[in-house]
């Protein structure tokens, strides 16, 4: 029995383990081919897994052809805008459909379920057209539109209050708070973590986006990093050194922020469960 | 009297406040999503000229292309096929791991986090990262291969191989995702429920049949329902690995990739607004037929 169960033990790490390596490999090859030279990272015999010489050339060369500054100064803008809109209108809407009895409700929550349901891609031409009817392609703003309001993060927001007791609400308003009050006061509060969950989640999939940016940012100062990398990839097709590099410096920070909050991260994922 | 003059002031102000709250949610949801759908109805009915010429009425004339047009209906079998690849597999295996970090295990948070690590890479460098592990030439995987004296595989230049090496490169990326959903419904079966299963003399495979997997049938009709969604939009890594010379692009191009680029490289926004269209009827066909099928599968209890 005891014998048995060991062995059993020992599968699951082993599983575990094989699972980890096919996990963490290509990040590794990443590292390791953006620190050699071109020669170096096509050479068959020998094949060559660690640099000879860990070089920075490859670095020094995507830098100077790409302004990672400014790449990563979009992506942060695109990032801390579409968290701000999608927790603050998330947040109040959330609110309305959770807690409060008024007409056009159910028909305003159709809506949003509606939303959630078709593809993105059908809104994506018309909302092009919009942006450049107003003039906006490359800009900032451009890019922050489609993510001005959240159908999911209101979906999200309004089960985290619908949880939420209704005692202490009732307290609120014998206390003389109007619905204001006590929404700002007693109850947003109580559904920070939910906040949370749908700000990592939007951060993370404004982050991966690809085919928005790629649409209406088609300016290399305008761009963030998704787009950047696509466009890249035509530009140098062969140089993978270079490639691996720009990779690497476009993933480095999302990465050390995921190893600092994983627990958060993981646990915003789990909460806000959502579709991609 | 003074009673219910109070109760329709409270009725009042919910209203006010309701609509106030919801106020910049639905201007944006109607502005944002709901006048597109209707814009992008509309734009299928036409057909769009090079710049400047206009929005031309042609009936249905782009959805009777659409229907003749071979390469919609190769991607439309591309699209499933990667599916029908890429669900199952991420399903099964990240279930599997779930289960494992479920159980007694040394070193969870560690196990989780590297599996859900590729989700935090941007797709555009996970991409690339994998086509060159791809190459055929000088690619990690084929060197490994030719090491144990097999030959190497053109895993994105072989059409009838390249939807399977994308599919391999969606799994990756997607199952530290489903794992931690899944991970999230096995924390809420109860306990007892494994240790009555142990006093009976179940096993661990029996166990997963008989508890595990029922239970956990919510979260996997969820996980199932929004995965084959979100396969059915796949874009991202066929519009990054499969170069535009690229052999085997007819046999592994998606819907969505045809829709970027008739609507954004060659400018056809008429066109390319039917076959979203179509991708929209695809999407709904299958999701109703898995709604209609939970009944036989799901176990609400």
């Amino acid at each position: 029995m005891d014998k048995s169960r060991k062995i059993k033990s020992a599968i699951v790490y082993f599983i575990l383990t094989i699972g980890s390596v096919i996990m963490l490999v290509p990040f590794l090859w990443m590292v390791l081919t953006a620190f050699k030279s071109t020669s170096e990272a096509t050479q068959m015999n020998p094949f060559i897994i660690f640099p000879t010489v860990w070089r920075k050339e490859a670095f020094l060369s995507i830098i100077s052809k790409m302004n990672f500054l400014r790449l990563y100064w979009n992506t942060l803008m695109l990032i801390v805008e579409r968290v701000i809109c999608a927790v603050l209108t998330a947040t109040m809407a959330g609110y309305a459909f959770g807690r409060l009895h008024f007409k056009g409700k159910n028909l305003a929550f159709s809506l949003v379920l509606f939303q959630m349901m078709v593809p993105s891609q059908i809104f994506i031409i018309p909302q092009y057209l919009m942006v450049s009817k107003l003039g906006m392609l490359n800009t900032s703003f451009g890019l922050l539109f489609p993510g001005l309001v959240t159908a999911f993060g209101t979906f999200l927001l309004r089960q985290a209050y619908m949880g939420l007791p209704s005692s202490l609400e009732e307290a609120a308003r014998l206390d003389g708070c109007n619905i204001g009050q006590t929404f700002l006061y007693v109850m947003a509060p109580l559904t920070k973590s939910s906040m949370v969950a749908l700000g990592i989640f939007t951060a993370l999939f404004g982050f991966k986006e690809l085919m928005w940016p790629l649409v209406v940012n088609t300016e290399q100062n305008t761009m963030p990093l998704s787009a950047a990398l696509a466009k890249l990839q035509g530009q140098f097709e062969t140089n993978y050194p270079e490639l691996m590099a720009a990779s690497l410096l476009a993933c480095i920070p999302m990465i050390i922020i995921y190893l600092i909050f994983q627990k958060q991260f993981i646990e915003g994922i789990a909460t806000s469960g959502g579709k991609l | 009297m003074n009673r219910k003059s109070k109760v329709s002031r409270r009725e009042r102000s919910e209203f006010l406040w309701g609509w106030m709250f919801l106020l910049p949610t639905m201007a944006g949801l109607i502005i944002l999503n709901i006048i597109p759908i209707f814009q992008t109805i509309y734009q299928s009915f036409f057909k769009t000229g090079a710049f400047g010429k206009g929005n031309v009425f042609i009936g249905f004339d782009n959805y009777g292309q659409l229907f003749s047009d071979g390469a919609v209906w190769q991607a439309l079998w591309n699209t499933c096929k990667y599916a029908v690849v890429e669900v199952p597999f991420s399903i099964a295996i990240a279930l599997v791991l779930a289960v494992f970090l479920n159980g007694k295990i040394r070193g969870r948070s560690i196990w989780r986090t590297i599996y859900f690590l590729p989700m935090v890479a941007a797709p555009a460098a996970v991409a690339m990262v994998w086509r060159w592990l791809y190459n055929s030439e000088f690619g990690l995987l084929n060197h490994l291969l030719r090491g144990i004296g097999l030959s190497g595989v053109n895993w994105i230049s072989n059409p009838n191989i390249a939807f399977i090496s994308v599919a391999i490169v969606g799994i990756w990326s997607v199952i530290g995702y489903n794992m931690v959903l899944f991970f999230a419904g096995l924390q809420e079966i109860p306990r007892d429920y494994y240790e009555a299963a142990q006093i009976d003399g179940a096993n661990g495979i029996n166990q997963f049949f008989t508890i595990t997997l029922p239970l956990i049938s919510p979260t996997m009709f969820f996980v199932t329902v929004t995965r084959v969604i979100g396969a059915m939009q796949v874009f991202d890594s066929i519009y990054m690995m499969m170069g535009r010379s690229n052999p085997a692009l007819v046999k592994t191009q998606s819907l969505v990739y045809l829709f970027y680029k008739y609507s954004f490289i060659e400018g056809n926004k008429g066109y390319g607004s039917s076959i979203v269209m179509l991708l929209l009827m695809v999407i709904l066909l299958i999701t109703m037929i898995q709604m209609i099928c939970q009944k036989k599968w799901v176990n609400y209890s």
